[in-house]
């Protein structure tokens, strides 16, 4: 440490910080207390007008507002649902058979399986589209192979199968991150504590899940918090494949979409920053009560163990 | 977990459990890649065949050359993720610097403020971000885009290199300012040079997500000269959206780029997350 302590300012510290905290100040943490204020006005006759919390009374008090609002809550928790059993057993999965020693070839498998990770969404949300067509019959004729094809349903164009298909989707794409930061926790187990665990008979199954699985908790807890804030704030896929409107008949309709829609307009509604910056609010609220959750209530109760 | 080691029948179902993901992983890219390649009749009579002399056809790709100006959508991605990449990775690591090398005060409350960002996203405060960017007349340039992935990288940067430079030693250090080399001397010369693998890390965790992303580009920067990659698909799929071969094509051509650089940089990506940049 370099303790110079001289009570002059210390100017290359000042250089060092200015230029992060400047650009972080001006273009994250600025604009977003300023959305927060701009939910408490409206636009009379092109001016900004003070109107307190009646864009909050509006969306959730107006029934078409308010009905919008939570059909994006509701799908919204769906989504992260989906996420929350699918996408972190099959991680565990993969990272648990990953991480054996010597399994061959686990290098390939690991690069393969993160593939559809780096994918924008926009890759991702039309070739499933394609893939799940009625009209290119990929999904169709592939059920058809395994005798399951009074299964198919044209699922993105349901209103009962939309969203979960779409979270299974997003779940296909980010399987790779909770695979790799589990495979990471599990490596970084000692080996003593699994040779002391086999010494009083502990192998195989009953060592995961005895001795594994409470070690890599934390890691599981801060996958689900990423998740959370990911899926809160999600939007690319859905337009990809549904477009703004989130259709069939917005079943599909997320938090993200919504805020598009109402802040930047489509077709013939008019957009509306006020309104928009209202739908954010709510989705930092939102976000911010998950983020809690997580630090106070269950960061603090998963005990960590050094090594 | 020695008696898997073993174990043949343990390890054959292993190895079947991680064939069977890995083929649902590649599968979708698969199927886009080779139907691109085909003509329109082979792409609905065998989707899964590869092309054969007789289905062979590279008309989907005339057609997004013609129609679509993908090189300078490619262009302006590389301009944004470069540049991006570039301001997070100096103004993070000088801050990072600064907060790991120095007491002064506030340098607690700094490392908060600036960690904030981690878990708040960037795109809740779009709506303001768009007024200003109108109001400075940065809307539609590329300008905008680097300003605002610069913003959304640092908090992570800092968090992680600060991490990293707290371990450089302090002799180093020490010795480099007996010999009268001044702070910034310090830093680019003796410090950079040895968190440079952290630094790589920090990249490629920011490069797909800048590279990829759609929302930012579709409200700041929409205009025909200034589209992503990602967004000039997009754009252009949903033209196109009945010429499967045009749409394939476009498809396989946006995700080559992301797959050369995935290539490129799997290993130093892998190797960050697995040696606990995040945890």
């Amino acid at each position: 440490m370099a303790e110079q302590r001289s009570s002059r300012l210390r100017w290359h510290i000042v250089v060092f910080l200015a230029p992060a905290v400047i650009v972080y100040t001006a273009v994250m943490i600025f604009p977003l207390f300023n959305t927060l204020r701009l939910a408490l006005y409206t636009e009379v006759e092109q001016q900004r007008v003070f109107v307190g919390l009646q864009n909050f009374y509006t969306l959730f008090g107006d029934a078409i507002w308010s009905e919008q609002f939570w059909n994006a809550l509701g799908n919204n928790f769906w989504f992260f649902f989906i996420h929350m059993i699918v996408q972190n057993p099959i991680g565990v999965l993969l990272a648990a058979i990953l991480s054996h020693p010597r399994l061959r070839f686990a290098h390939l498998y690991r690069s393969a399986i993160f593939i559809p990770t780096i994918l924008s969404f926009v890759i991702v949300g039309f070739a499933w589209k394609l893939i799940l067509s009625p009209i290119w019959g990929i999904a169709p004729s592939m059920l058809d192979a395994v005798g399951l094809k009074s299964l198919y349903a044209p699922w993105l164009g349901k209103e009962e199968y939309a969203l979960t298909t779409l979270a299974l989707v997003s779940v296909w794409q980010f399987v790779g991150i909770p695979m790799m930061l589990i495979y990471a926790a599990l490596l970084s187990i000692p080996e003593e504590i699994l040779e002391a665990g086999e010494c009083d008979g502990i192998t195989g199954m009953a060592a995961f899940w005895k001795i594994k699985l409470p070690l890599i908790l934390p890691s599981i807890g801060i996958i689900s918090i990423l998740t959370f804030v990911g899926n809160f704030n999600a939007f690319d896929l859905i337009y990809a494949a549904q477009g703004a409107l989130a259709g069939p008949d917005f079943s599909t309709d997320i938090l993200g979409t919504f805020l598009y829609r109402t802040f930047f307009g489509f077709q013939l509604q008019l957009g509306d920053p006020h309104m928009g910056s209202a739908i954010a609010t709510a989705m930092f609220v939102i976000i911010l009560i998950g983020v809690c959750i997580y630090l106070f209530g269950i960061q603090t109760r998963l005990r960590r163990y050094q090594f | 977990m020695n008696k898997a080691r073993r174990n043949p029948l343990n390890t054959a179902a292993a190895h079947a459990i991680l064939l069977t993901y890995t083929l649902i992983a590649l599968f979708p890219v698969f199927v886009i890649v080779i139907n691109s390649f085909k003509t329109r009749k082979a792409i609905f009579r065998e989707p899964l065949a590869l092309p054969s002399p007789e289905t062979f056809s590279t008309i989907g790709y005339e057609t997004v050359f013609k129609q679509g100006d993908f090189f300078l959508y490619f262009q302006n991605s590389m301009i944004v993720t470069v540049c991006s990449l570039f301001l997070v990775l100096l103004f993070g690591a000088m801050a990072a610097f600064a907060l790991a090398e120095y007491r002064f005060k506030g340098n607690t409350l700094m490392g908060l403020y600036l960690a904030l960002g981690i878990m708040i996203p960037i795109r809740i405060g779009t709506v303001a971000i768009l007024e200003m960017m109108v109001a400075t007349g940065l809307v539609n340039t590329l300008l905008a885009l680097i300003l605002v992935y610069t913003a959304q990288g640092l908090p992570l940067a800092v968090f992680i290199l600060s991490e990293f430079m707290k371990q450089v030693s302090d002799d180093l250090k020490n010795a480099g300012r007996i010999d009268g080399l001044s702070e910034y001397t310090i830093f680019f010369r003796l410090v950079v040079p040895l968190v440079r693998p952290a630094m790589a890390t920090v990249a490629v965790f920011n490069m797909i997500p800048i590279w990829n992303d759609l929302w930012f580009p579709l409200i700041l920067a929409p205009a025909e000269a200034t589209k992503t990659l990602t967004l000039g698909s997009q754009v252009f799929i949903g033209q196109f959206v009945t010429d499967w071969n045009a749409v394939l094509s476009a498809l396989s051509m946006a995700i080559l780029p992301v797959m050369i650089l995935y290539v490129i940089f799997s290993r130093q990506l892998i190797r960050g997350i697995t040696s606990g940049a995040v945890k």
